[in-house]
């Protein structure tokens, strides 16, 4: 298996992207990643596109074929792939087997939600696809409701507290802040947070990530080439996905996503590395919830003490491992198929020193987690620098 | 979501009498029914197996922003029941508010009306819970 570097990122503004089409903003986004790449489009051999619902949502399957053809790409295969949430992590996995293989060796990779047509129930509706539709969904559950089921578990086993939920949303905000392609580049205080409007109790408004229109695109090389195109590239040292039960009903436990657990820990195992060797982490932190149990998932802290940590500190930049640097889902927003796409751009700027007004020093390895419906489908990638 | 009125039909044994299935090679317990046992898979042996709807709270949510369809019964409790015959599923919990259920209370199961998505086509029932006094 050869070593693969990403060597171009590129991304659109994730927000309600009105005058901006499903096919634009792929395109945009993959231009982007190009460019950054410095390769023609003669080199590319396969692509890769991550989406959750481009069926349901704008109407459109198909949309290798579609991506393909207006990218200029024809006849390059491009192959739709699709794991709820998770689907732009699947897409970025697809393309580093595709290098690692040595079948190809200048891959496109792209995720991308076209969210906004449609109005806030019906999307609802489409989202909660990701989870079992005949025996959550047609209950009356909702997705915010399952994440609250495992909020309300989490606070019954270790005394989680809803301060420190909104905690990480204000965090997250602080982070997005400082990014451009984020789509609530604003700060909220936590008397907001806990004062917000509920959705499913003890989640609030402010637990929730929202509705998005975005795309993100990379560029993938095997590394031992990778410097002739971009001066920084990205190794991807790891790449595990896993499975778990499609219902939250069926899981030994609530408050643990044991897919990411198993996941993070093979890709700890495949880099030689441990938990506290990431410097900094893009968690899937659809629901507040979601990234306290990620930050225990992944090994950053004892499982039951992320809440604690998040309230104190210390996931914040310049805290003992800095989580979502990018604003995370919460305040970058989460077009479905385009965020584990954009994680992996994030830790790319992080790791090159791009990364602005939100750098971290001094970073070694960066992480991204991505997980789809409420825990079925888990990615978690690792990644250092490759030149 | 619409449901078609043939996905309803084939659900009825499962949403009207929680017909589940044990395996006889492992004697597990599974309801919402599965054909293959995930933990014998082959080696397995399916049938059917009726749960009695008696069980315990293992974790709630009262859903204030619901789902189409589901709009008249806000705010409404969702559950994860753990059911006495073993396995867990997601049902409503009736006649309460999300501060009147505590983790570990114990349910019955009930029969009600689920939803009707539409006001053309059928009316969806199934299982829904209350809390024993």
């Amino acid at each position: 298996m050869r070593k693969v570097a990403i060597i171009g990122v590129g991304m659109t503004k994730f927000g309600e992207n009105w005058d901006e089409s499903f096919r634009g903003m792929v395109t945009e986004a993959g231009v982007k990643a190009i460019q950054d790449a410095n390769i023609k489009g003669d080199e590319i051999s396969a692509g890769y596109l991550g989406t959750m619902a481009s069926g349901s949502l704008v109407g459109q399957e198909h949309a290798g074929a579609l991506i393909a053809d207006y990218m200029g790409l024809n006849p390059v295969p491009i192959t739709r792939v699709e794991g709820a949430c998770a689907s732009g992590s699947i897409a970025l996995r697809q393309g580093v087997l595709a290098v690692a293989s040595g079948l190809h060796d200048i891959v496109v990779v792209g995720g991308v939600e076209k969210m906004t047509d449609l109005d806030t129930a019906a999307v609802s509706q489409i989202l909660g696809g990701a989870g079992d539709q005949e025996w959550e969904l047609f209950m009356g559950a909702t997705f915010p409701g399952l994440y609250a089921m495992m909020a309300r578990r989490h606070m019954y086993e270790y005394g989680t507290t809803e301060e420190m939920l909104a905690s990480v949303a204000v965090k997250n905000h602080s982070n997005g802040v400082n990014n451009k392609h984020a789509q609530f580049q604003r700060e909220i205080t936590l008397e907001q947070a806990l004062n917000s409007k509920m959705v499913a109790d003890p989640l609030r408004i402010m637990d929730c990530s929202p509705i998005t229109d975005g795309a993100a695109a990379l560029v993938l090389a095997p590394l031992d080439s990778a410097t002739s195109y971009n001066e920084k590239p990205i190794e991807v040292v790891a790449s595990e996905q896993t499975s778990g039960t499609l219902a939250l009903h069926d899981r030994e436990s609530l408050t643990s996503i044991k897919a990411a657990k198993i996941a993070g820990q093979r890709a700890y195992n495949y880099a030689g590395i441990s938990p506290s060797d990431i410097d900094i982490a893009e968690v899937h932190d659809c629901f507040t919830i979601a990234e306290i149990i990620a930050t225990e998932d992944l090994g950053f802290f004892a499982p039951g003490e992320g809440g604690r940590a998040a309230l104190e500190g210390k996931t914040r930049i310049g805290g003992e491992v800095a989580v979502n640097t990018s604003g995370g889902l919460k305040s970058t927003g989460h077009p479905v198929g385009a965020t584990g796409v954009k994680q992996a751009c994030e830790v790319a700027w992080q790791l090159r020193g791009d990364a602005a007004e939100r750098q971290v020093k001094d970073i070694s390895y960066g992480l991204t987690h991505n997980v789809g419906g409420s825990g079925a489908t888990a990615v978690v990638n690792i990644f250092q620098r490759g030149y | 979501m619409k449901e078609s009125i043939s996905l309803t039909w084939r659900r009825i044994p499962e949403r009207y009498k929680m017909y589940g299935s044990k395996c006889q090679t492992c004697s597990s317990t599974y309801f919402p029914p599965r054909s293959l046992c995930p933990k014998c898979r082959r080696k397995g042996k399916m049938e059917p197996f009726e749960f009695s709807g008696n069980g315990k709270v293992y974790s709630f949510t009262e859903i204030h922003a619901p789902p189409s369809g589901f709009e008249e019964q806000v705010p409404y409790v969702i559950a994860v029941v753990e059911l006495d015959e073993g396995s867990r599923c997601t049902g409503q919990i009736v006649d309460a508010e999300g501060k009147d259920v505590k983790i570990g209370d114990h349910v019955e199961g009930v029969f009600r009306k689920i939803l009707s998505d539409d006001p053309e086509g059928p009316i969806h029932y199934g299982f829904k819970f209350r809390l024993k006094k």
